[in-house]
């Protein structure tokens, strides 16, 4: 009976916290918070799945009659996102596989190795996070062209892993630091060289390190778009960024559908990889921008 | 010990790659992007020297100055978009939702991280209004706002502001999270302690958490105001610069003189000026929070 009692009153009270009005604020703005946030990416997937009567008959918020699959099968035949992709991905891994390695060598380097000269480098390599993409795109436009690298992957991946580095080593050097030098000198004690001190304790302490500094230079490199478009214009070498940009521009007026499709192609991988590492995404990236 | 820590030709092997990376593909093409600023001509047609023309054509240059005044208009109301709506969203995520704001945040940060391409090209379609109404037209059409179904995109003032709204709303989400982990380290005793001195509600946000928070925001905004000022993804994939020249900003300004009109020389200079701007503006807001905090 008491516990009935108490438990009705835990009830009621419960009720009034949830129906207390800053509560109720609360949630109306988390309504219009998501709605404003997500209606937009659901709107794109709802859309790509409706025919081209569909478009010109009923308003553009409506829901899809069915799936028309058809819109993805022309993004992907006409829009040629198959190639896109393949070549967003021939640039990307190589280019993180380099910037991942060198960028810790260096690190590596800077923070637990010994020589004279070696904060400079690190402030050489820090001062490269202010620079604007666009003051090296001229001589760098012209020395792949003498080189005869223009429409080769290698511009890009070269060119990604030169602007990747800056913050790679900011980071790397800031999860270098707190490794006890104990653990070190007792390795060298032991007899351990230089490599094995870097291959056998350094690297298996970087792992976190390397899958954080690995996802924010994805993002960076997988959405680039200034570079792409510069150093490519052989459609079949073209990358998932300028191919949708240049669909849209051809088909993006007249075809909806298949726009919607190429665009919600675009999204999806993402949206996958996110729900799958949101939070290492979420805290790589945060690190990235705000400790300096 | 020191001897192996000091070992030369590991460091070589160690820093070298990463060294020559950079001093190659960023360094020494900064010093031969300054060297083209005295020189008028491309590859094609061959160099001529100029001296100090290219800088002198820049100041009389009125699309220069249009692309100028466009860059820090977006910059402004960008960054103060993002800043300002982060740090609401901050408060609200510390204040009102407390522990239950993980969910939330994870998808009011997702936007971030979506190509700027594929992002521009849905508000493309937002805001459409031929060959049919997009969203926003469509939405005012139904409830009878027939004044404002226009063409979005299609003139120069309500294009910029879409450019904004685009942009903050996919990084407000970004900065609302980096604030918020600022906010998470105000000692809870700090703000309990101004509560019962009787702070509440705005005097509390004023006179404590906002200067507490204070250092974080700087860093914030001089990050946001660096991308800001070299906004080109979202202008090209959106707008494309136009209607006219009405949405260019210096960047692409400077890609046009570049690569469209084969100035290398005008290109370079444009890109100088666009580099001192972004390290003055940094500095500069660097200085203020200085003398602030």
């Amino acid at each position: 009976m008491a516990t009935t009692l108490r438990r009705s009153a835990q009830a009621a009270t419960h009720l009034r916290q949830r129906l207390h009005p800053r509560r109720i604020a609360a949630g109306l703005i988390v309504g219009l918070l998501l709605i404003i946030q997500l209606y937009p990416l659901i709107w794109l997937l709802l859309s790509s799945f409706k025919g081209p009567t569909e478009f010109n008959l009923r308003p553009i918020y409506a829901l899809p009659e069915g799936f028309y699959w058809q819109n993805y099968l022309d993004a992907w035949t006409r829009g040629r996102l198959n190639i896109y992709y393949l070549n967003s991905i021939l640039v990307t891994f190589p280019a993180l596989l380099l910037i991942i390695a060198t960028g810790l060598g260096a690190a590596f380097a800077i923070e637990i190795m010994r020589w004279r000269g070696r904060n400079l480098v690190l402030l050489t390599f820090l001062a490269g996070i202010m620079v604007p993409l666009q003051i090296v795109l001229l001589p760098l436009f012209s020395a792949y062209y003498q080189l005869q690298l223009l429409n080769n992957h290698l511009a890009l991946i070269l060119t990604y892993t030169a602007f990747g580095l800056p913050l790679t080593i900011f980071l790397f050097t800031g999860y270098l630091k707190p490794i006890p030098r104990e653990v070190i000198e007792a390795a060298i004690v032991d007899g351990a060289n230089i490599y094995q001190v870097f291959a056998r304790i350094v690297l298996p302490m970087m792992a976190n390190a390397i899958v954080t500094v690995g996802l924010v230079q994805f993002f960076f490199i997988w959405n680039d778009l200034i570079l792409s478009m510069t150093f490519i214009n052989d459609v079949s070498m073209r990358t998932i960024q300028t191919g949708l940009l240049n669909f849209v521009g051809q088909y993006g007026q007249r075809e909806w559908g298949p726009t919607f499709a190429a665009i919600a192609s675009s999204v999806i991988p993402i949206l996958i990889i996110y729900l799958a590492l949101n939070n290492l995404i979420i805290r790589g990236l945060t690190a990235g921008s705000v400790k300096g | 010990m020191e001897r192996v820590l000091r070992d030369r030709t590991a460091a070589v092997i160690f820093l070298g790659p990463a060294l020559v990376i950079y001093v190659c593909i960023l360094l020494i093409p900064i010093g031969w992007s300054i060297g083209y600023t005295f020189f008028s001509g491309s590859p094609i047609s061959g160099f001529t020297f100029a001296g100090f023309q290219n800088y002198a054509t820049l100041v009389q240059d009125r699309r220069f100055w249009d692309a100028f005044w466009f860059s820090t208009r977006y910059a402004i109301f960008v960054t103060g978009g993002q800043i300002g709506l982060g740090l609401a969203l901050a408060l609200f995520y510390h204040f009102y939702l407390k522990r239950s704001s993980a969910l939330i945040r994870t998808l009011v940060f997702f936007p971030v991280v979506l190509p700027t391409v594929a992002v521009a090209a849905i508000f493309q379609k937002l805001f459409a209004i031929a060959p049919q109404y997009g969203v926003v037209n469509a939405v005012f059409d139904l409830i009878g706002l027939h004044s404002l179904v226009q063409p979005w995109l299609g003139r120069g003032q309500t294009a910029f502001w879409v450019l904004v709204i685009m942009d903050v709303w996919r990084a407000m989400g970004f900065y609302a999270v980096i604030l918020y982990a600022g906010l998470i380290e105000i000692p809870a005793e700090t703000i309990e302690a101004a509560r019962l001195d009787g702070a509440s509600g705005w005097a509390l946000a004023q006179l404590v958490i906002l200067p507490l928070l204070m250092p974080i925001t700087i860093s914030a905004l001089i990050f946001s105001l660096n991308g800001t000022l070299k906004v080109f993804d979202s202008v090209v994939a959106l707008t494309g610069g136009g209607p006219g020249n009405a949405t260019t900003p210096l960047t692409l300004y400077m890609y046009r003189a570049a690569f469209t009109n084969n100035a290398y020389g005008y290109g370079s200079t444009i890109a100088v000026m666009l580099t001192l701007y972004c390290l003055i503006v940094s500095l500069l807001a660097y200085r203020f929070a200085r003398r602030d905090v």
